[in-house]
């Protein structure tokens, strides 16, 4: 039982993090009917970003202390995520409205290519590592509830912990606030959303800022795991499945996919793994996001999508 | 009644619009005066929706123009249309429809929010005051419609009746100059018309707002506009006074000749 339960937090904290990178999708999504591919290049470039300042500031301020430099690192790499979703909504997707969601698709597949050339152009294509800091050892917890207490990993904990913080504060935020209102506003009706005078362009700057937070947060959380090398891509792209599983247009789908999905590899990874060689932790979440595309397409939580004309 | 018909506030002069072949409107002109209640009838497809998409933005006429208080546009689109003080309501109905009633209406004073998104994600003292006062002026038009009791209803569980009121809750919202109404009174029964037809006239008689008004109910028509145009696949067959209008031939030998 308490090593069930050490495999479903394990989960659980995994999961959240595919939250996080889904609702970045799900934003964009809702917002402006496009389909991000650039979210896992997103991630690689913001922690780049991250990796790299954090190194040479030190050098240029001639500051000591890490944890001023890893401040002013992320207040960098956020306004350099600001500048991307700026120019991604100027160059491109100003110029791509009302076109069909393929073409749409096309187009971030392009802007995640560039953002990836770039990324790696500017600041350098080796292994960096980001170091906020994160405790790496683990913690006994609830030693008197079971035997031998529940062993958890202190890192993914707080990076669970930051996550759900995030998610809460985003939902906060568009439930609470005249912009959010603006937004939701927006994700059901471009038409009359425009004609009670919301400027479209400035809510698609807004979700892709929002996204590129997202999406730093995440690289910083993944980049100090694993280090910031192109495999955080793939680890983005994790969340595909989630928002397949969850639904494209449903926040709550997002959150709830991502604990689904976090859970479901740890749990078939521990206990069929042995049974199958392993190795099912890779390809679990593909295989789970297939089955809904054939039964269930619109996701746990989205609306079947109804054109209107 | 304490209003006064004005000047041209709208001036619309040889507007064609085609989709593909079809030709919703050809070389349209007229005006609407300040403060007057403006009727656009005529059958199905004459392009009576068509016209309102144009006036404020949704649709790009390939000739002609719009005459906005004296200024001229070859084209408008929604979001300058609404800078510019113009609302409308959709004759499907458009309401957003995951919000709540009081949500959807707030949405209609965005324009007049002006604390930005750093005093609003902190939840700053400019930004809560801000969504108080608009809050208190909601709630003004929320009891002028009377619909009170369903302040907190999320709008796709509404009746149509009711949603159509919401749809002219959010554009009052917006305090506009020029409110454009796409058949509000559609699929209503007779009572739900009569109190819509009162709202319409109390808000132009009230507040003043300049109306520009689909609707197909003739009797409805005649009560409450100063001036009527007919449009009949895509042409201007008549404009005038409801009297006037109602006397010309050609808008009877129309409407006799329409199925509906
Ligand atoms: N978005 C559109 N695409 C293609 N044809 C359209 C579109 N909107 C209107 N039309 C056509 O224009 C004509 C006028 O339509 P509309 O303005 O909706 O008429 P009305 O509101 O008077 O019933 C019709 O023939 C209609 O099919
Ligand atoms: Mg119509």
């Amino acid at each position: 039982m308490g090593f069930f339960l050490e495999v479903l937090i394990g989960g659980l904290m995994t999961g959240m993090l595919y939250s996080l990178v889904a609702l970045g999708f799900v934003l964009i999504f809702k917002a402006s009917g496009v389909f991000n591919f650039a979210q896992g290049a997103m991630v690689l470039f913001a922690a780049l970003a991250m990796a790299r300042f954090s190194e040479w500031i030190p050098g240029w301020l001639g500051v000591e202390n890490l944890m001023v430099a890893n401040i002013l690192a992320f207040i960098i790499a956020a306004f350099l995520m600001f500048v991307v979703a700026w120019l991604i909504e100027r160059l491109v997707l100003r110029h791509l409205v009302n076109q069909e969601g393929a073409t749409l698709l096309m187009a971030t597949l392009g802007i995640a290519y560039f953002i990836d050339g770039l990324g790696q152009t500017v600041f350098g294509s080796d292994i960096y590592k980001i170091d906020v800091g994160m405790p790496k050892e683990p913690v006994m917890v609830l030693q008197g509830v079971f035997e031998g207490g529940l062993l958890i990993n202190k890192e993914d904990f707080i990076a669970a912990l930051v996550a759900a913080l995030l998610v809460a504060a985003l939902a906060l935020f568009f439930q609470k606030t005249a912009t959010g209102r603006a937004l939701r506003a927006v994700a059901d009706d471009h038409q009359a959303a425009q004609s009670i005078g919301i400027p479209l362009n400035r809510i698609w700057v807004i979700v892709w800022c929002v996204a590129g937070i997202v999406a730093l947060v995440a690289g910083i959380i993944w980049g100090s795991k694993l280090g910031v090398q192109f495999s955080l891509v793939t680890v983005a792209l994790r969340a595909l499945p989630v928002v397949i599983l969850g639904g494209l247009t449903s926040v709550p789908g997002a959150i709830i996919g991502g604990l689904i999905i976090g859970v479901g590899e740890k749990v078939s990874e521990v206990y069929l793994g042995p049974l199958v060689g392993g190795g099912i932790e890779i390809w679990f979440a593909y295989m789970l996001a297939l089955v809904f595309l054939l039964f269930r397409p619109q996701g746990l939580f989205g609306e079947k999508i109804i054109d209107r004309v | 009644m304490t209003r006064q018909i004005g000047e041209v506030i709208l001036d619309l002069q040889n507007v064609s619009l085609s989709f593909g072949g079809v030709n919703a409107l050809t070389d349209i002109s007229f005006d609407v005066r300040e403060h007057e209640i403006r009727a656009i009838i005529g059958p199905n497809g004459a392009g009576k929706s068509s016209m309102l998409n144009v006036i404020n933005g949704v649709y790009r006429p390939q000739a002609g123009e719009i005459i906005l208080r004296g200024e001229h546009f070859r084209q408008m689109n929604p979001y300058k249309a609404a800078c510019a003080g113009i609302a409308r309501t959709f004759q499907n109905i458009a309401l957003f429809k995951g919000m709540s009633v009081l949500d959807n209406i707030m949405t209609g004073r965005n324009l007049k929010m002006k604390a930005n998104i750093f005093q609003q994600a902190f939840w700053m003292g400019a930004a809560r005051r801000e969504e108080l006062e608009h809050r208190a002026k909601v709630e003004e038009i929320i009891d002028f419609l009377e619909i009170q009791h369903i302040r907190k209803t999320p709008v796709g569980r509404l009746p149509y009746g009711l949603q159509k009121r919401v749809d002219l809750a959010r554009a009052l919202a917006m305090e506009p100059q020029i409110l454009l109404l796409d058949e509000p009174m559609a699929g209503m029964n007779i009572e739900e018309k009569q109190d819509m037809s009162r709202f319409i006239l109390d808000v132009n008689d009230q507040m003043g707002t300049t109306i520009v008004l689909i609707e197909h109910d003739m009797g409805v028509v005649m009560d409450v506009s100063d001036r009527v145009v007919v449009l009949d696949y895509g042409k201007k067959i008549g404009d005038g006074s409801p009297d006037e209008v109602r006397g010309n031939p050609e808008v009877i030998s129309a409407y006799l000749g329409a199925s509906h």
